[in-house]
């Protein structure tokens, strides 16, 4: 099956739904929003802070506190809650010593640095591929369709596991983690800008636009752009969520940031050896990630109710027909794993 | 259909061997000496040398590609030691670090992983399909709000977390189970099955959120449909109009996201089989990929690759076949 031609009908979908600010005070209006909107502030301030709030605690992220240890119970922190104190307001990790919320609120810089720019690269490289097989020769069409193609066949945890591994261990870690992931998942923004951008060329103000003598270029900046805003923005917002659990889970898996630097999934794959002595250390970065990505999961599928109200009202009340009856959507991520490739969400299969 | 599946098969292929060319172009470029590694740290540079040449290391890239696809094709024969080792085709090569053929090394793990996806795949469609059926026929507010809640609970958990919290309420505090490891179907069913509770379900609750909404929308869709106001009009029962009729149209999408998950599996397992220590296809990625270990990463690469594509087919065509509607062309 030829992937499904995209009838009038979306594009109209694709339209911005109403203006910049209406949309937000809507967003505003619903409450599920506004709390996901709070817990992301809260972090993205944590993450700007993070070595001031730890300077306010007195600890660092990486001095180690050998002396908070009990040696005979193998590293195991002494005292409650897994050394719980004035000094240390969350703990001690066990083996090291060294300080959990500074390490919790590093790990916090890390995770939004890394997905916010994972997410940067995709939408990048997903708008600029798919517009540019939405109004390029066949050719150029066919070669980006085929490209797209492979990279959502490529088992991406497999593929970044991989990546992460045989660059030099003195490329900045962070950086490559963002381009791993970046790199890996851009095929479904760009098979979405392709699809929208097939239909809107065909609506009466493009070709008005056309027929003015406005180039291709020019057609892409000033019609196409401000149309394909709101599906963009509403893919991106699934993506981000998705990406923090990339980075989590690469951590995790030892292939991501190398110690001395935080990371929650890197604090979880240290927690799976201590979960029995000090299961404290397990639920803090556990929750802390949860929290995390569900907040931006949360706002992600506010701000698709908003931008995007013809497909969400589809999600509740039941599709249009024909696009259930077209399987080539593309393939959902694993989001068993890790969603490199891309978020889990039924709208990628109906 | 044959010509469905002909021209699906040649784009595998070429799907296949691009993931081919760009695992080994990554590689390539890696730090580390795979020589060095095969032979061992105590090895003289002279051994070194030797170890390289058997491996064929000394040849340029393109070659080695070369020799690696001539071997997927044709078979080849590797120098082990005193005689030569004959691999058949479709030949991964000889790993660097055991001196194993890889599609041994990766044949003993895939009952592994296989054990994983299936006995998850069986919870997550009772339990995602069973919640989704539910709430599409009992609708109201509360199951609404409910499944949503789940819904985004459920992809908002990774599993590495899920799995954690688990591990430690039900093996390591309740002790309801024990915990995980892998004992072969064959050898012991039922330690098999004990062994592996806990990782399936730490799969299948993350998965069933989004098989649990599908399946609501999917029905929900369904029985607005004209064919089904028509029996409704006719005076057929509502229970026989959803297990007889809305039913097959409902579970469509649901059997074709089932088979593209189960594809993807394979190679996204990887979290769970590191945290519950099972010794599947990620198991063996994660140790070949920091031995540097090229003919076993670019092997998993290759087959978990070829799963993904193969399940795509596969939800193309059940597609076809649950639904008439669908012309494969």
């Amino acid at each position: 099956m030829a992937p499904q031609e995209p009838t009038a009908g979306e594009a109209r979908a694709a339209a911005p739904a109403a203006g910049r600010r209406q949309v937000w005070r809507r967003l505003l209006a619903r409450r599920t929003a506004r709390a996901a909107g709070l817990v992301i502030a809260l972090l993205l301030l944590i993450a700007v802070a993070a070595p001031l709030l730890s300077a306010i605690e007195g600890q660092d992220p990486t001095s180690y506190h050998n002396d908070l240890l009990d040696s005979a119970a193998g590293g195991v922190p002494t005292g409650s809650l897994g050394g719980v104190s004035a000094d240390h307001w969350l703990g001690v990790e066990p083996g090291t010593g060294r300080d959990v919320f500074a390490r919790l609120v590093h790990g916090a810089r890390l995770s939004l640095l890394v997905a916010v720019g994972a997410t940067v690269v995709q939408v990048t490289i997903g708008v600029l591929l798919g517009l540019a097989a939405g109004l390029g020769s066949r050719l150029l069409d066919q070669l980006i369709g085929n490209t797209t193609e492979v990279m959502l066949a490529l088992p991406s945890l497999v593929f970044a596991i991989s990546l992460m591994a045989v660059v030099p261990a003195d490329f900045p870690r962070p950086l490559l983690l963002t381009l791993v992931i970046g790199l890996l998942g851009w095929a479904g923004t760009s098979r979405l800008v392709r699809a929208q951008t097939l239909s809107l060329r065909q609506l009466d103000y493009v070709a008005a636009a056309r027929l003015a003598g406005a180039g291709r270029w020019r057609i892409a900046r000033r019609e196409l752009l401000p149309a394909l805003a709101a599906p963009v923005i509403t893919y991106a917002a699934i993506l981000l969520p998705s990406n923090v659990v990339s980075e989590a889970g690469l951590s995790f898996l030892g292939v991501g940031v190398k110690p001395p630097t935080s990371s929650w999934g890197q604090m979880l794959s240290g927690a799976t050896t201590w979960f029995r002595a000090d299961p404290m250390y397990v639920l803090l970065p556990s929750a802390v990630l949860f929290a995390t990505v569900l907040a931006f999961t949360v706002l992600g599928d506010a701000v698709r109710t908003e931008l995007d109200p013809r497909a969400a009202s589809r999600l509740r009340v039941g599709a249009a027909r024909q696009a259930a009856a077209s399987p080539t959507g593309p393939p959902t991520g694993p989001s068993v794993g890790l969603p490199v490739g891309l978020p889990a969400d039924e709208e990628a299969t109906a | 259909m044959t010509r469905f599946l002909l021209r699906k098969a040649v784009g595998m292929i070429g799907v296949l061997f691009a993931l081919t060319l760009v695992v080994y172009a990554a590689f390539y470029l890696a730090p580390g000496d795979p020589a060095q590694l095969a032979c061992g740290e105590k090895c003289s540079p002279a051994q070194v040398l030797q170890v390289r040449e058997r491996l064929g290391l000394d040849a340029p890239v393109h070659l080695q590609y070369a020799r690696f696809l001539q071997g997927l094709v044709a078979g080849r024969d590797f120098s082990a030691g005193t005689g030569l080792l004959h691999c058949p085709a479709p030949c991964l090569g000889v790993s660097y670090r055991s001196g194993e053929q890889v599609s041994d090394m990766i044949a003993a793990r895939l009952p592994v992983t296989a054990s994983l996806a299936f006995g998850a795949m069986v919870i997550w469609l009772v339990l995602g399909v069973g919640t989704g059926l539910l709430s599409a026929l009992r609708r109201g507010r509360l199951s609404e709000r409910l499944l949503t809640a789940l819904t985004l609970t459920g992809t908002a958990v990774p599993v590495f977390v899920i799995g954690l919290v688990l591990l430690i309420v039900l093996c390591a505090q309740l002790q309801w189970l024990p915990f995980p490891s892998y004992v072969p179907l064959t050898e012991d069913p039922q330690q098999w099955f004990w062994g592996l509770l806990l990782p399936w379900f730490s799969l299948a609750l993350i998965e069933s959120a989004k098989y649990a909404r599908l399946t609501r929308s999917a029905m929900l869709e369904t029985l607005a449909e004209d064919h089904i106001r028509t029996f409704r009009a006719y005076g057929v029962s509502e229970r026989h109009l959803v297990t007889r009729h809305a039913l097959r149209g409902a579970l469509t999408p649901v059997i074709a996201l089932t088979a593209m998950d189960l594809g993807t599996l394979f190679g996204s397992a990887v979290l769970t089989e590191s945290l519950f220590g099972l010794p599947g296809l990620g198991k063996l990625l994660v140790s070949s990929v920091s031995l540097i270990d090229l003919p076993t990463v670019v092997g998993l690469v290759l087959v978990t690759g070829f799963c993904v594509v193969l399940a795509n087919i596969v939800a193309d065509l059940l597609y076809a076949v649950t639904d008439r509607r669908v012309v494969l062309g």
